[in-house]
C-alpha cells in the first residue's frame, strides 16, 4: 500500500509534497518525542505526530520515512511545509485524533505484514 | 550487416538515439518551379550533392547531383526540379530509432534521407551518414565522460587514495538554541556519508548518533561543533560546544532524565533520550564535560562489523 491510497482512503489533506506519494508504506509509528522517532522509527514507516514545527522534516529524513501524518486538524508551520518541499517529505494532515487515524491504519493492514508472514 | 549476435556499444547507441538526435536541423532545399540551373548554385554554394524539394514547407521530392549531371549532358539546363526530381521519396521520422536509418542507407544506398515530423509531415531536417556517424561519436564520447565522472565518484576515496592512514573529516557548525536549523548539519553528515558508499545501516546509526548529538548542542548552548572523521576502518562523530556542561554525566546518560526548559520538551525535544540513542548506535562513547566550560562528545562506530 502506497500514501496515495492510504489518502484516497482517509480523505487525507496533502499539505507538501504531492508528486512523492507512491512510495510503500511497510510500517508505522507514532509519537510526538523527536528521539523517540529518531531511536524506534523504521524505514519505510509513516509517521504519527502532532509536531509541527520544521524539526519533523528533519527527523523523518534522517530515518527514511515515507510520510508525516499531522493529527487534530493542526495546522502544519508554513516553514515546515517550504523545508519538507525542499526535502521532498509528504506531509499529510487530519481531522482525526492520534488513537483514531492510527487505528484505522492498523485496521488497513499497515504495520501487519510481518504478522501475516509468521 | 552483422554476424556477431553480441549487440556491440555502437549497436545499441543506434537503438538508442533517434534520427532528430543526429539529423541536421539547417535544411538546405529547393522549390519545384526552380530550374536545374539554379540547383547547380545551391549544390555549389552550400557544397552538398543533393537536396529535398519543397513547396509550401510539404517534401514533394528530392534531387540530387546525379540528376543534376544527367541534365548537364543533356542540355537540359533549363528543365524545372519537378520535372526531373524523383517524387518518390524515402523519408525517415524524427521520433524513429537512428537504426531505421542505418539500415535505410543501407537497403536504398542513398546517400541522404529527408527527416519528416509524423504529425504534420512537414520537413524537419535532413539525415546523412555523415550525420549518423558524427551523432554516434558524440554520443560514445559522453558516455565515456559520465563513466569517468562516475568511476571518480566519491565512493572510491578510499580505494584511490594511497596512504599508510586516511582520514575524510567533515565539519559543520551548529547554532544554540535555533530549531529552525536544527537536524540540518545530522542530514548533510547522512548525505556525505551516503556518497562515500558507507553501508546503509552504518550510516543510519551514525545519522541518529549526529542528530542527538546536535539537538543537544541546540537546547543547552549558544552554539558548537560537529564533526565526523571518517576512515576506512571507522567513523568518529566528536560534538563540542562551550555551553553550561553536564554536572553528571552518569546521571545524564539515564533514559527519561533531562533538564531540558519546559518549551523545548514541548517541541518534541528534551525527552531524556538523546545520549541513550547514541549510545545505543556506537560502538564506543565518551563524554567529557567541565560545568561552565562545555562538554566534548567523542562517538565511534566501527567499519568492519563482523555481522555485516
Amino acid at each position: 500500500m502506497n500514501l496515495k491510497d492510504i489518502v484516497k482512503e482517509f480523505n487525507l489533506e496533502v499539505v507538501s509534497s504531492s508528486d512523492n506519494l507512491d512510495r510503500e508504506v511497510t510500517g508505522g509509528y507514532v509519537s510526538d518525542l523527536m528521539s523517540d522517532v529518531m531511536a524506534n522509527s523504521k524505514s519505510g514507516d509513516i509517521w504519527i505526530t502532532l509536531q509541527i514545527h520544521q524539526n519533523i522534516v528533519a527527523v523523518a529524513s534522517l530515518k527514511d520515512i515515507v510520510g508525516i501524518v499531522v493529527i487534530g486538524g493542526r495546522k502544519v508551520e508554513e516553514e515546515t511545509i517550504e523545508k519538507a518541499e525542499t526535502e521532498n517529505i509528504p506531509i499529510l494532515a487530519t481531522e482525526l485524533p492520534a488513537f483514531e487515524i492510527v487505528g484505522k491504519l492498523y485496521e488497513l493492514g499497515i504495520g501487519r505484514e510481518d504478522e501475516d508472514e509468521k | 550487416m552483422v554476424n556477431d549476435k553480441r549487440i556491440s556499444k555502437i549497436q545499441a547507441l543506434t537503438y538508442e538515439l533517434k534520427v532528430r538526435d543526429v539529423m541536421t536541423y539547417k535544411i538546405v532545399s529547393i522549390n519545384p518551379k526552380k530550374t536545374i540551373y539554379e540547383l547547380r548554385d545551391i549544390l555549389r554554394d552550400y557544397r552538398i550533392s543533393g537536396t529535398p524539394v519543397v513547396n509550401n514547407g510539404k517534401l514533394v521530392g528530392i534531387i540530387s547531383i546525379e540528376d543534376f549531371v544527367n541534365c548537364l549532358s543533356e542540355g537540359e539546363m533549363d528543365a524545372l526540379i519537378e520535372d526531373k526530381m524523383s517524387s518518390k521519396v524515402k523519408v525517415l521520422y524524427a521520433d524513429e530509432p537512428l537504426v531505421h536509418a542505418v539500415n535505410k542507407l543501407d537497403r536504398y544506398g542513398f546517400g541522404r534521407f529527408p527527416v519528416i515530423d509524423r504529425n504534420g509531415e512537414k520537413l524537419v531536417g535532413i539525415i546523412t551518414k555523415g550525420d549518423i556517424i558524427k551523432g554516434v561519436l558524440k554520443k560514445l564520447e559522453v558516455d565515456y565522460h559520465e563513466e569517468e565522472i562516475h568511476r571518480y565518484r566519491a565512493s572510491h576515496i578510499f580505494e584511490d587514495i594511497v596512504a599508510d592512514r586516511t582520514t575524510l573529516t567533515f565539519q559543520y557548525n551548529v547554532a544554540g538554541k535555533n530549531f529552525d536549523v536544527a537536524g540540518e548539519s545530522a542530514s548533510k553528515l547522512k548525505k556525505a556519508l551516503r556518497r562515500l558508499g558507507i553501508h546503509p545501516d552504518l550510516v543510519r546509526r551514525a545519522a541518529i548518533a549526529s542528530y542527538e548529538a546536535e539537538i543537544n548542542i541546540v537546547v543547552y548552548t549558544d552554539g558548537g561543533q560537529l564533526t565526523a572523521s571518517v576512515r576506512p576502518d571507522q567513523i568518529m562523530i566528536e560534538a563540542s560546544d562551550s555551553g553550561p556542561g553536564i554536572p553528571d554525566i552518569e546521571k545524564a546518560i539515564q533514559p527519561g532524565f533531562s533538564t531540558a526548559p519546559e518549551w523545548v520538551q514541548e517541541l518534541g525535544f528534551g525527552a531524556g533520550m538523546g545520549l541513550i540513542n547514541i549510545k545505543h548506535c556506537v560502538d564506543k562513547l565518551n563524554i567529557s564535560s567541565e560545568i561552565g566550560k562545555g562538554t566534548y562528545l567523542k562517538a565511534i562506530i566501527n567499519i568492519k562489523q563482523p555481522n555485516l
